[in-house]
């Protein structure tokens, strides 16, 4: 809002004469600049990107011909191959959220700058946690595979890693919310730093803590089930190897699984998120 | 707190525990350590194969050192190409969302344009973005076309939703009033719905578009363009100096993207 002038005008032509603006200069500016940046990255991108456009001209029929190869779905394979490895994905799932939640937890703490009062903590805390964040899963998939070898091992190390960032960032998050009274409340009392975690800090942030591991559990559902393309376990490498066969109708299949499997999950924690929160 | 003798339980003071035990959760505890223990047995994580994989560990980690710093064209070539496949998929997404959102929106539109307008949302939404980049480079082709495509879809099924959700939860008198005044569909929503959710769409779309960034350099795992495709390369032919280089890079160009947009957020929340 534009700072109104001393003395202010009384007249009605002095009112009628008054200009009125939403936004100050320097914020006017802003908004151009961000508009600006975002068409000069936009016309940046359309003109250099490597895009063939020929090809877009036989997509439909590319799709209609493995649309056609999908069907009939073959549904007497899922007893026999992906049963299994859909329920090693949502194993692998659960355990690397429980993984990410253990080594989240710490990191949190630190992260948060109510609780840890040391800048050079909180911003070593918030560089662990970008990090994480910013390997996608699959990357660290490829990590993991490397070191512990093909295998549901790898895969659950790599949701338990790049689950960190998230969980550890809305943990802090959660944490410098919380109200300071309880927490003064104990330290007058002579709390030791554990008390004050356990009964100040932990009953404020218990509901934000379990939404969000409901909520990462759901994703990590999701990505579980596309770790086996770069071999990490679960019904992702059923997938995998099914497509490298060409053998559509059962590509078709896998995915109906994984698709029943994410829709039950977000059934799932919408209903605990009911109930428990 | 005082609480007068009357209002306590049978027992008195004494017989009161401040934090009494919640066997119903310690039981779902129980249990969940139960599955835990099973669930790892079942993944045959047995000591000796963590211990293996330490070893190996090490011998990975020294070979990530020092990071490759020669093959700097191929680096950029795909960094660049990552960064055109999130800021057009961004884009596309937002200019797809939009409309389908208010399509989708229940406060605005009548049941029989709601519906099919969600379920399209909840079909972006239900495969993750690897599954569809797949597809896309069956449709058309290894490239960045395909990322492009498998991004847009993500971001259509994610932005959608928020985008659905925040303006079912806008107020509704202002659209009454502008509706009052026999105000056209398009000034309805120019006037009496983008006000209000105006700031929200804007954190969707930042948080969105970090989101495409992070996966922009994934999709290339499967043929769809990007950085990806160089790192999966290089770490099939073992170069590990060089997978080193690409993940500081992806890390340091991530890293710029969430400083961004945590500045475009505070320059439209106003």
């Amino acid at each position: 809002m534009s700072p109104v002038t001393a003395p202010t005008p009384t007249g009605p032509e002095q009112v009628a004469a008054r200009v009125w603006e939403r936004f100050t200069p320097a914020q006017r500016m802003g908004r151009f600049a961000v508009y600006l940046g975002i068409v000069i990255a936009i016309i940046a991108s359309l003109r250099s990107v490597e895009v063939i456009p020929e090809f877009l001209y036989d997509a439909p029929q590319q799709m209609g011909d493995m649309l056609s190869r999908m069907w009939p779905v073959a549904l007497d394979y899922y007893p026999k191959g992906i049963h299994e490895a859909l329920v090693d994905s949502i194993h692998i799932a659960t355990l690397g959220t429980l993984l990410a939640v253990i080594m989240a937890v710490p990191i949190g703490f630190l992260a948060a700058r109510n609780v840890t009062q040391s800048p050079v903590l909180n911003l070593f805390a918030k560089f662990i946690l970008v990090a994480s964040r910013s390997v996608n899963t699959l990357i660290w998939a490829l990590f993991f595979v490397a070191v512990f070898g093909p295998g549901a091992l790898a895969g659950t190390l790599a949701i338990a890693f790049h689950s960190i960032g998230f969980t550890g960032k809305l943990l802090g998050e959660a944490l410098e919310e919380a109200n300071r009274g309880s927490i003064e409340a104990l330290e007058a009392a002579g709390a030791p730093l554990a008390s004050q975690i356990l009964k100040g800090y932990w009953p404020q942030v218990k509901p934000s803590f379990w939404s969000i591991v409901l909520f990462r559990w759901d994703i990590n559902v999701r990505e579980s089930a596309v770790l086996g393309l770069v071999g990490a376990g679960g019904v992702g490498m059923v997938l995998d190897s099914a497509m490298n066969l060409f053998q559509w109708d059962r590509v078709a299949m896998v995915l109906l699984a994984i698709f029943a499997v994410v829709i039950v999950a977000e059934f799932c924690t919408t209903q605990i998120r009911k109930r428990i929160i | 707190m005082s609480t007068s003798p009357a209002a306590m339980p049978a027992g008195g003071a004494q017989g009161r525990v401040a934090f009494p035990a919640n066997w119903t959760a310690r039981l779902a505890w129980i249990a969940f350590g139960l599955y835990v223990i099973y669930a790892a047995s079942h993944l045959e994580f047995t000591p000796e194969r963590v211990a293996a994989g330490f070893e190996h560990g090490v011998k990975f980690i020294s070979r990530l050192f020092p990071p490759d710093l020669t093959r700097f064209d191929l680096l950029t070539k795909g960094m660049i190409e990552s960064l055109q496949i999130a800021v057009i998929a961004s884009v596309l997404g937002v200019l797809i969302s939009l409309p389908v959102s208010l399509m989708a929106a229940r406060n605005l539109m009548p049941a029989w344009l709601s519906w099919p307008a969600r379920l399209v949302m909840v079909l972006c939404r239900s495969f993750h973005p690897t599954i569809v980049a797949i597809f896309a480079v069956k449709a058309v082709g290894f490239g960045a076309l395909a990322g492009i495509i498998a991004l847009t879809v993500a971001s259509v099924g994610f932005l959608g939703k928020l985008f659905t959700e925040a303006i079912e939860e806008i107020s509704l008198k202002q659209v009454e009033a502008v509706r009052a005044t026999g105000a056209p569909f398009m000034s309805l929503v120019n006037f009496a719905v983008a006000p209000q959710v105006f700031a929200r769409f804007v954190g969707f779309i930042a948080y969105e578009c970090d989101a495409n960034l992070r996966n922009s350099t994934m999709v290339g795992i499967v043929g769809a363009g990007g950085i990806g495709g160089t790192l999966f390369a290089a770490f099939q032919r073992f170069d590990y100096d060089f997978v080193c280089t690409i993940v500081l890079t992806i890390i340091a160009l991530i890293m710029i993207g969430e400083i961004l947009t945590v500045r475009i957020k505070k320059i439209f929340s106003v």
